[in-house]
């Protein structure tokens, strides 16, 4: 019955549009009813479980379940047959061009939520001033919508050697400046696929910061300007305080994109002149050598590269529980 | 579902002007600096636009720039191309079909697990929060091949999930719901407790509170996730390449235009055409949820 259903595209766009919200709904409007018939002890305990059984049922499939598989693979030879110990690691760790590939993601992560945050929060705030804050906006997030095979077309219109074609060497050229192979030399050329990235998740972090901007009450902004505070000392005082929540996950969004960056660096250099970086490295191992387990530990390193950031935002986290 | 009255007035967008009344009159420097910045971020999307209106020759012999100085030799070619291929609009339905449900999904399955790990407490609340944040930085690529055999091995009354459009929305599903959570609980979490209190007294039950106070005062944040969760489905070109690869029927459009510059190799100019005509839709979506970011919508309600 199922599979009539799906063929038919009339009953699969009604599933889509009305279906999915319908049931989502139901699912909670039922639980809340199911709960009224038990005991109010019971129903306090349960309740919280089956609200997020959701999210929890759809994690541990798609996310959960594949990384302990890849970690138990990690440990495996490349046939996944034999445990290997800790071969693919001691692989990982004594490669000159996996340690490049490391090298070139901690200045991913360093600069790229650096500039993306810095920027994104600067524009923000500007724009929140003048009247046509959206086109501001809608220019700044238009790299967003971009896929990412359009947007290396169009960095490579950027780059191009050829100061005829490549629009930066053209304005190099203009002021007589030299032509530079802005794609293979190392290692400005990381500099470069940062600044793709910085153009395409400025506007992530713009429009995230100018929500919770908009959120704070205009009544406090008001009040501390006619207590005497300039602009300056507004923001300083009065917006970045109240911003540093939201400032920390955009900013532990953008650390996260930038370990797992893939994309710019796939379609642009696709890791040459020492551009590479780890989930190139995995995915090339993956998908090009066929080595599943180094794969495998590739992902569990990156994996680990994120404590750091996942012990900070316990703290911020449990910081802000107490201050509740 | 008795809609219990509610003693906090829930809040309504200030008046037009009220704010922005108030503005300072900006200085002229403030409007260059934002000038600048529309000139960085515009100048290589202007680029790839200029070229999508090109030859290929054109294209290859003389930077986009020139092109805008009369004589202009714009050809609509690549886009009549693009437009006109075969399964062309049966890959736009199809990533329709992909990414409204997945960021409905996404959406609310998020904001159930946000509103419970904001404002209900149990044994495990902030480690397993933890852990949903620690999944955020899974890379997608580890998922792909366990999924793909569990795909393989599961069916749904009788009902093959692999290569089919419900797998790639329930993968997208779960690749987004950390971020989505991590968002949502942030902000759901920074609502006025005394707001859930005062809805408490009168009697409302969790259901009435999370659609009638909880969602209505998320809106901001709802949008931006919706937009966000949109671009990535809609751009995905991964998951759907994986998950759908054996069956062209339901390919979306990113995967369709990629096949467009493998199968000629090298033809990128069909690319820029098609790069701008995949943007539509997501464009859209930004405008006009663009509206629902103006202040005031919570009316000063959340701290942070």
């Amino acid at each position: 019955m199922l599979v009539d259903l799906f063929e038919n595209r009339l009953a699969l766009a009604l599933i889509v549009v009305l279906g999915v919200p319908a049931v989502l709904v139901l699912y909670i409007v039922a639980v809340e009813a199911l709960l009224t018939r038990v005991s109010r002890r019971v129903s306090a305990a349960v309740r919280p479980w089956l609200w997020l059984a959701p999210a929890l049922g759809f994690l541990g499939v798609f996310l959960v379940y594949p990384t302990l598989a890849t970690i138990y693979r990690s440990f495996q030879n490349r046939r996944g047959d034999a445990f290997s110990g800790l071969e693919n690691y001691v692989w990982f760790f004594t490669r000159s061009d996996t340690l490049i590939a490391l090298r070139n993601n901690v200045l991913w992560v360093l600069l790229l939520p650096l500039l993306v945050v810095a920027l994104g929060l600067g524009i923000a705030v500007l724009v929140d001033r003048v009247r046509y804050e959206v086109v501001v906006k809608s220019v700044v997030f238009l790299p967003m919508a971009i896929s990412f095979v359009a947007a290396g077309v169009i960095w490579r219109l950027m780059y191009d050697l050829n100061p005829n074609t490549g629009t930066l060497n053209a304005a190099l050229d203009l002021v007589n400046g030299p032509r530079v192979a802005w794609l293979s030399t190392s290692p400005i050329n990381n500099l470069m696929l940062i600044l793709v990235g910085v153009w395409m998740f400025t506007g992530l972090a713009m429009v995230i910061l100018s929500a919770g901007l908009k959120g704070i009450s205009a009544e406090l902004l008001e009040a501390a300007r006619i207590d005497g505070a300039n602009e300056r000392e507004v923001f300083r005082f009065v917006i970045l305080p109240l911003l540093a929540p939201t400032i920390a996950v955009v900013a532990t969004t953008v650390i996260i994109f930038a370990l797992k960056t893939f994309d710019i660096v796939y379609v642009m250099t696709n890791g040459n002149f020492e551009t590479d970086v780890i989930a190139n490295t995995m995915y090339k191992e993956l998908f090009a050598n066929g080595q599943q387990g180094r794969a495998a530990a590739v992902a569990v390193v990156l994996l680990l590269a994120t404590v750091p950031v996942m012990i900070l935002n316990v703290k911020r986290f449990k910081q802000q529980e107490e201050v509740r | 579902m008795t809609q219990a009255p509610i003693a906090v007035d829930l809040p309504t967008q200030e008046p037009a002007g009220g704010r922005r009344g108030k503005k300072r009159r900006p200085g002229s420097v403030l409007h260059v600096v934002l000038t600048i910045i529309m000139l960085m971020w515009a100048v290589p999307t202007l680029g790839l636009f200029v070229a999508s209106f090109r030859t290929a020759e054109a294209t290859n012999a003389s930077g986009w720039w020139t092109a805008i100085i009369p004589p202009w030799e714009f050809t609509f070619g690549n886009y009549d191309y693009v437009l006109n291929r075969a399964g062309f609009w049966d890959s736009f339905v199809n990533s329709l079909f992909i990414t409204i449900p997945a960021t409905v999904l996404v959406v609310m399955v998020s904001a159930f697990a946000a509103y419970a790990f904001a404002w209900m407490h149990f044994p495990g609340r902030n480690a397993i929060f933890v852990v949903v944040v620690g999944l955020l930085v899974v890379p997608l690529q580890v998922t792909l091949i366990p999924v793909l055999a569990l795909f393989r091995d599961a069916s749904l009354g009788g009902y093959e999930l692999n290569g089919t459009i419900m797998a790639v929305w329930l993968a997208h599903t779960g690749y987004g719901l950390p971020f989505a959570v991590y968002l949502l609980r942030n902000y759901v979490g920074g609502l006025p407790r005394s707001l859930f209190e005062a809805a408490e007294i009168d009697g409302a039950g969790h259901a009435t509170i999370f659609f009638r106070l909880v969602l209505p005062m998320s809106v901001p944040v709802i949008a931006s996730l919706v937009i966000f969760q949109f671009l990535w489905v809609w751009n995905d070109l991964l998951v759907a390449l994986v998950y759908l690869g054996p069956v062209p029927a339901n390919h979306p459009l990113s995967v369709t235009l990629a096949n467009l510059t493998t199968n000629f190799g090298g033809n990128w100019q069909f690319v820029t055409a098609a790069a701008f005509v995949s943007m539509v839709v997501p464009i859209l979506v930004f405008f006009a949820l663009q509206r629902y970011f103006v202040r005031g919508i919570t009316g000063g309600a959340v701290k942070g």
